[in-house]
């Protein structure tokens, strides 16, 4: 084959020859793309992929790693001469970490705030987008357009109007104000991601569960549902993942009582030091829990949920 | 079971198209009729409607007695089976067929027990457990029609079911289709674009066309007695060969002129169809259907031009001649110029050809025995069954029959 000796050539050199005059012998001159795929099969390019994903990383692991040594080491040393002395590592942030009320407050303050803004955006994004797609009722497309239409406003408009109507309604500085204004604002986004996904279920098979006797509700419940699974879990995870690192919406609208994590990690930054031993701790375990939610709802990613459906 | 009547149904969409104009069925308990048409032809709106998913414009739809144009098609009873299955993907075979039941409660045994008796039936017992991405066409077809009979409904409908099989399965489901609604005596209503599924199955078969019904009649009296021109060209296979002829009267006999060549109308023919006798001398349009017709130099020469009143042999050159085994298909052309009428204009869009045959054409296709030595190239000579003349009015398209009105079966009867 005419590709064997670009192969075998090492990898990253520069552009592959040209296949040269055997290329005539018969065998199918492959194109620019194929070629270039076959080489992004081959190990070598994989292990500079490889090699950049833990570039990427480097910042993770060094966040890590300075979370398990002492202030003390931390301010002394950099973090990666942790590879010569690994005596000096120690769970002892952690454990510090347990006992400040601060940081556990905050802790619970946002997965309160994070559970129910998540839950609620795809309960609600669900149910809307059914209608969207699927029911008939008087100025359904210049609601939705309306919906379309909010994706392009910026929170940052919203959050001195909203201020001031919370502080009317008395929710000002509550976890209430927090998780109302992630819905308000993540909801046209997921009635859009959840319309779209289910109004490309085909039509028929609504019809065949209202033929097999499906009211509305039921429809969307045994049928719709299990169909958006992957759309749903998509949104779930993205929906966790934006509440859970926010940071914006929190300075302005929870009080000291009922600020997330990202704003107590954020008060523990100083203008000439920071409270690392905190910070590192807290960020990293900040940063397990959307991990743990990416996993659990990664089962429903599935490929061709609709394959037999129809044909 | 249950009578399906349509009384004047409409179907008129907000620009003013009439996708089904003023369509009156009666379907009689247990009876499997066939709505047939090519596509666009409102077939298709024509059931939905039955079936409640569509709205109807004007008109009743009635089953079993009952008034169901304000019934929604969750309660109205029958079962559909669709074009492309609509088999729920997340769902086992055996959650596709119970899937009706559970939704209306029945309880768990007797679900299991009617699953069961509908899976033997359909030979699907072996897969009640796997998902629908792993059956094959054949299999998903079965399951969609599994789950209109577990519900023991007033009435299949059923759109054009067999049309995303390959041949040889449509023609084995075919059968089985006919056998499991015979079995079952369901009313069933049955939608298809091809002509050849509308014969074998229906019980009756209506033909319909841009929303307006033809003909409803028994099959062999369609292709017996079209009543137009439209039903004349779609049933039939080949289709019959329409061309424009004159009709010249010769004493008690007639002789009919295709271009230079004349054929000899028997008396008897002429006797049965009085009113052929008001075209003498004008134009006409004839049909004949190319199993009407074989080569006439096959029982040796003399045979051919006996029968009475005059010639019944064509002559032309064979241009192209494919043999299927039991037959020879024979493309020849007689100088007539073919019939161009609205209905033809139609039956050769939904041939998918652009425009109506060229004109001058006067193509046609005969069936001869295969025993007959025609050559592409060579001349022919075509004996055509004079007794067995189509003949339509040119201008309105209408069949010239004996009595008029006989072969127009539509009924228009009272509850």
């Amino acid at each position: 084959m005419s590709d064997d000796a670009a192969t075998t050539a090492p990898p990253g050199t520069g552009p592959d020859p040209l296949p040269g005059p055997d290329g005539a012998e018969g065998a199918p001159r492959r194109s620019a793309a194929a070629r270039a795929a076959a080489r992004l099969g081959s190990g070598a390019v994989q292990l500079v992929l490889v090699l950049i994903a833990l570039f990427w990383l480097v910042p993770t692991l060094g966040l890590f790693v300075s979370s398990l040594r002492t202030p003390a080491d931390n301010a002394s040393s950099g973090w990666w001469t942790v590879l010569a002395r690994p005596a000096e590592l120690t769970l002892e942030n952690y454990a510090g970490l347990l006992d400040n009320p601060t940081f556990v407050g905050s802790f619970w303050n946002t997965v309160l705030i994070t559970v129910p803004s998540t839950l609620l955006i795809v309960a609600i994004a669900a149910l809307a987008g059914y209608a969207f797609a699927w029911m008939d009722f008087p100025g359904r497309d210049w609601l939705f357009l309306g919906v379309v239409g909010l994706l392009v406003v910026p929170i940052q408009v919203a959050l001195v109007p909203i201020a001031q109507l919370y502080g009317g309604a008395g929710i000002y500085g509550s976890i209430t104000g927090v998780v109302l204004f992630h819905v308000g604002f993540g909801l046209p986004f997921a009635i859009f991601l959840l319309r779209n996904f289910f109004a490309a279920i085909p039509r028929d098979l609504l019809e065949a569960a209202r033929m097999d006797g499906g009211r509305e509700l039921t429809i969307f419940r045994r049928v719709i549902l299990p169909l958006g699974g992957p759309a749903i879990a998509s949104l779930t995870i993205f929906q966790f993942l934006w509440v859970w690192n926010d940071l914006l919406v929190a300075l302005v609208f929870a009080d000291a009582a009922n600020q997330p994590m990202t704003k107590a990690l954020q008060a523990e930054m100083r203008q000439f030091g920071a409270n690392i031993d905190v910070i590192a701790s807290g960020a990293f375990i900040s940063m397990v829990v959307p991990l743990v939610v990416f996993f659990a709802f990664q089962r429903y990613f599935v490929q061709g949920v609709m394959a037999g459906a129809v044909k | 079971m249950a009578r399906v009547r349509l009384d004047g149904v409409y179907k008129i969409y907000p620009d003013g198209t009439r996708a089904v104009d003023d369509l009156s069925l009666d379907i009689a308990e247990g009876e499997l009729l066939v709505l047939v048409g090519p596509s666009g032809c409102g077939k298709t709106t024509a059931l939905r409607m039955v079936a409640g998913l569509e709205e109807i414009s004007r008109g009743t739809v009635a089953i079993g007695g009952r008034t169901v144009n304000r019934v929604p098609a969750r309660d109205r009873d029958v079962a559909m089976v669709f074009q492309s299955y609509a088999l729920y993907p997340h769902l086992t075979v055996r959650d596709n067929i119970a899937f009706g039941l559970q939704l209306r409660r029945m309880p768990k045994a007797e679900i299991a027990e009617r699953v069961a008796k509908a899976a033997a039936t359909l030979g699907l017992t072996d897969h009640l457990d796997r998902k629908p991405r792993n059956l094959s066409g054949g299999q998903r077809q079965r399951v969609a029609m599994g789950r209109a009979i577990v519900r023991n409904p007033q009435a299949f409908l059923m759109d054009e079911p067999l049309s995303n099989l390959d041949a040889k399965l449509r023609v084995q489901m075919r059968a089985e289709i006919s056998r499991i609604q015979r079995d079952l005596g369901v009313t069933t209503v049955y939608v298809t674009h091809d002509q050849v599924e509308a014969m074998t199955l229906g019980d009756r078969v209506a033909v319909m066309k841009k929303g307006v019904l033809q003909q409803v009649a028994p099959p062999q009296e369609l292709y017996e007695r079209p009543v137009n021109l439209f039903v004349a060209g779609f049933i039939g296979s080949p289709a019959m060969n329409l061309l424009q002829g004159r009709l010249e009267g010769d004493g008690d006999a007639a002789l009919l002129h295709l271009g230079d060549q004349a054929l000899g109308v028997p008396r008897a023919l002429l006797a049965e169809r009085p009113a052929l006798r008001g075209y003498l001398g004008r134009d006409i349009a004839v049909g004949i259907r190319p199993e009407d017709m074989d080569d006439a130099d096959l029982d040796g020469p003399a045979a051919a031009g006996a029968s009475g009143g005059g010639a019944a042999v064509l002559s032309s050159t064979a241009d192209l001649v494919e043999a299927l085994g039991a037959e020879l298909l024979v493309h020849f052309a007689v100088a007539a110029p073919p019939v161009v009428t609205e209905d033809t204009r139609e039956l050769a869009r939904d041939a998918g050809a652009d425009d109506a045959p060229a004109p001058g054409g006067g193509a046609m296709i005969a069936k001869f025995s295969p025993r007959s030595r025609v050559a592409e190239g060579r001349p022919v000579r075509i004996r055509v069954d004079t007794g067995r003349l189509y003949f339509f009015d040119p201008d309105s398209g209408a069949g010239i029959w004996g009595e008029p009105g006989r072969s127009d079966s539509r009924e228009v009867g009272d509850d």
